[in-house]
């Protein structure tokens, strides 16, 4: 559905994205992720034919987005990071705009409003003034503009920023319920919502792609095992000999993230992969007669990915 | 088409929601009335000294309404309009990039020409319907004597023309800024450079034939007299056509720049 290949856009002197290709296929949602001014945004203008990339090739539904720029906008929705909104306007008079500007058939506009409206639970707020309205009302106005021509493809920078918890929820379970019919790119610097949301993950630095891939692949192709977190009343070199023996563990060292408590030492141990070795650890501290305090597997996360990625990503860059 | 007509829609719309139209005509109205009660004094004035010469001296020279006071109130009205062109124009593209709509407009199935087209005609049908009311002081003078309606109209048509001129230049600006004081400046600026290049067109040599072809008030003349001559139809149009056309490439290259 979408295809990008070998985008490159520089501002001047700048390179804000650096030869990203990547593909979205129909009814996926692909989450975009990266740190702020990884460029994501830019990325996103250039699919939705806001600006032209200085090189490369982006294709929508078939469509190149520079020469057949007018089929491509047909065919998205596009929320950009400050919902485009006008405020003296009332959210159904404005919802009318957008749609009769995207080429909604002026009989089937009254309809796609209320479609939109009921989408986006606008109901309460349709005749009130955009002004008027909550941060969270206007991300939904947004979002409804973006819905209103039945798009085959949604753009969405940032949806639910500046949402309340309970708003976000709302905002996550109606971009999934969306993906049945319409082809999502989504991006975020929140991880939780990507492993939330999204199918696959496209991970942006500096604009490089470092990583394209389902979330467990992600996952599971940078796990170099479980860690453990341990809390022991005894003296760190035995503990650290003893623990270091047992089968399967790699590394034993001091835990500095974590401050011991009392008499304890914060001890922290990585394993090798596909091993689980609580039982064996904690056996042998027990028997050594040290008092341990705490055992606690710490599972990694997307976030833990994230930051592997882009910081090795700063590392070669340095 | 359908297109022009919704972006004009909405443009108008907004600009008759906002204070920016009730503020702007009357202003206009208020100073081309305090310009009207003072020609109308002056004209007054002249009319009883002719009646007084006619008396002591048996000549008999009428004195003319037009003459006197529609065609030197409309080439007051024209220099009005310049001042109000800014205001009219400032927010026509800086208010859609400063908060972020210029994103949609981009990103909606619309040409450029379309849309510079739509806020375009907007803004003159505000500066329009500025003029139009404006016509309340001729109508006045009907009530009490004869004044010739013919010129007077055409008078309007050239303060119309001179609309479609200067609104493209206001449009031009506001697309180059998100800033709508700088759009309303700079505008500003370029409606007194136009109308002061005129002063330099006394005397008979090259130069100042140039800038009496060039000054935007100079082409008013003609129309005030109630005269219709297509040269200066063709500067305003020529002038019209440049503001567009510019502001199609300050679009385009805003795009480029990012």
């Amino acid at each position: 559905m979408i295809e990008v290949q070998n985008v490159t856009k520089r501002y001047g002197p700048t390179l804000a994205v650096d030869n990203v290709s990547f593909r979205v296929e129909k009814g996926e949602i692909v989450g975009f992720l990266g740190p702020n001014a990884a460029g994501k945004t830019t990325t996103m203008r250039i699919i939705t034919s806001f600006m032209p990339a200085t090189e490369g090739q982006v294709s929508v539904a078939g469509y190149d987005v520079f020469d057949e720029a007018m089929e491509v906008k047909k065919r998205i929705g596009y929320l950009p990071e400050n919902p485009p909104l006008y405020p003296e306007m009332r959210v159904t008079d404005y919802l009318r705009f957008v749609a009769a500007l995207k080429g909604v058939a002026k009989s089937q506009i009254s309809k796609q409003v209320d479609r939109a409206v009921e989408l986006t639970t606008l109901g309460e707020m349709q005749n009130r003034l955009i002004k008027k309205l909550s941060k969270g009302f206007r991300q939904r106005v947004g979002l409804a503009q973006a819905l209103i021509n039945e798009p085959d493809v949604l753009i969405l920078d940032e949806p639910t920023v500046g949402l309340d918890p309970k708003q976000i929820i709302e905002v996550r379970e109606l971009i999934k319920s969306l993906a049945a019919d319409h082809t999502i790119i989504l991006s975020t610097h929140i991880l939780p919502e990507v492993s939330m949301t999204c199918e696959r993950v496209v991970i942006i630095n500096r604009g490089r792609i470092v990583a394209e891939d389902t979330v467990e692949n992600l996952m599971s192709s940078v796990d170099s095992g479980e860690s453990l977190v341990l809390q022991v009343d005894g003296p760190f070199d035995a503990i650290q000999e003893k623990i270091g023996a047992v089968d399967g563990v790699k590394t034993v060292n001091l835990d500095s993230g974590a401050s011991a408590a009392g008499t304890a030492t914060a001890i922290r141990v990585d394993c090798e992969p596909g091993k689980s070795v609580r039982r064996e650890v904690a056996k042998t501290i027990v028997t050594n007669d040290w008092g341990l305090l705490e055992l606690r597997p710490i599972s990694r996360t997307l976030e833990d990915v994230f930051l592997e990625l882009t910081t090795e990503e700063q590392e070669v860059a340095a | 088409m359908r297109n022009t007509w919704i972006l004009y829609k909405r443009d108008l719309k907004s600009y008759f929601t906002s204070p920016i139209a009730y503020v702007v005509i009357a202003l206009f109205v208020a100073i081309s009335g305090v310009f009207f009660y003072a020609l109308l004094t002056r004209f007054l004035n002249i009319q009883m000294q002719a009646m007084f010469r006619a008396q002591q001296m048996g000549q008999n020279i009428p004195v003319n309404v037009n003459e006197f006071l529609i065609r030197p109130l409309l080439s007051n009205m024209s220099i009005i309009a310049l001042f109000m062109i800014p205001m009219i124009t400032m927010r026509s593209f800086s208010e859609d990039k400063r908060s972020g709509t210029m994103e949609l407009l981009l990103t909606s199935p619309v040409t450029n020409s379309q849309l510079i087209l739509g806020k375009f005609f907007a803004a003159f049908s505000l500066y329009a319907v500025m003029i139009v009311i404006s016509f309340i002081y001729p109508l006045i003078l009907t009530i009490y004597g004869q004044p010739e309606m013919v010129p007077t109209i055409m008078g309007y048509l050239g303060l119309l023309f001179l609309g479609i001129a200067t609104v493209s230049v206001g449009v031009l600006i506001s697309s180059m800024t998100e800033n709508q004081i700088i759009a309303a400046v700079g505008t500003f600026a370029i409606m007194m450079l136009f109308w002061m290049v005129g002063w330099l067109g006394s005397g008979d040599t090259a130069f100042s034939h140039i800038a009496q072809y060039v000054s935007l008030i100079g082409h008013m003349d003609d129309f005030t007299k109630g005269v219709f001559d297509t040269t200066h139809l063709v500067y305003y149009a020529s002038f019209m056509f440049l503001g567009l056309f510019l502001t199609y490439q300050s679009i385009e290259s805003t795009k480029w720049r990012g």
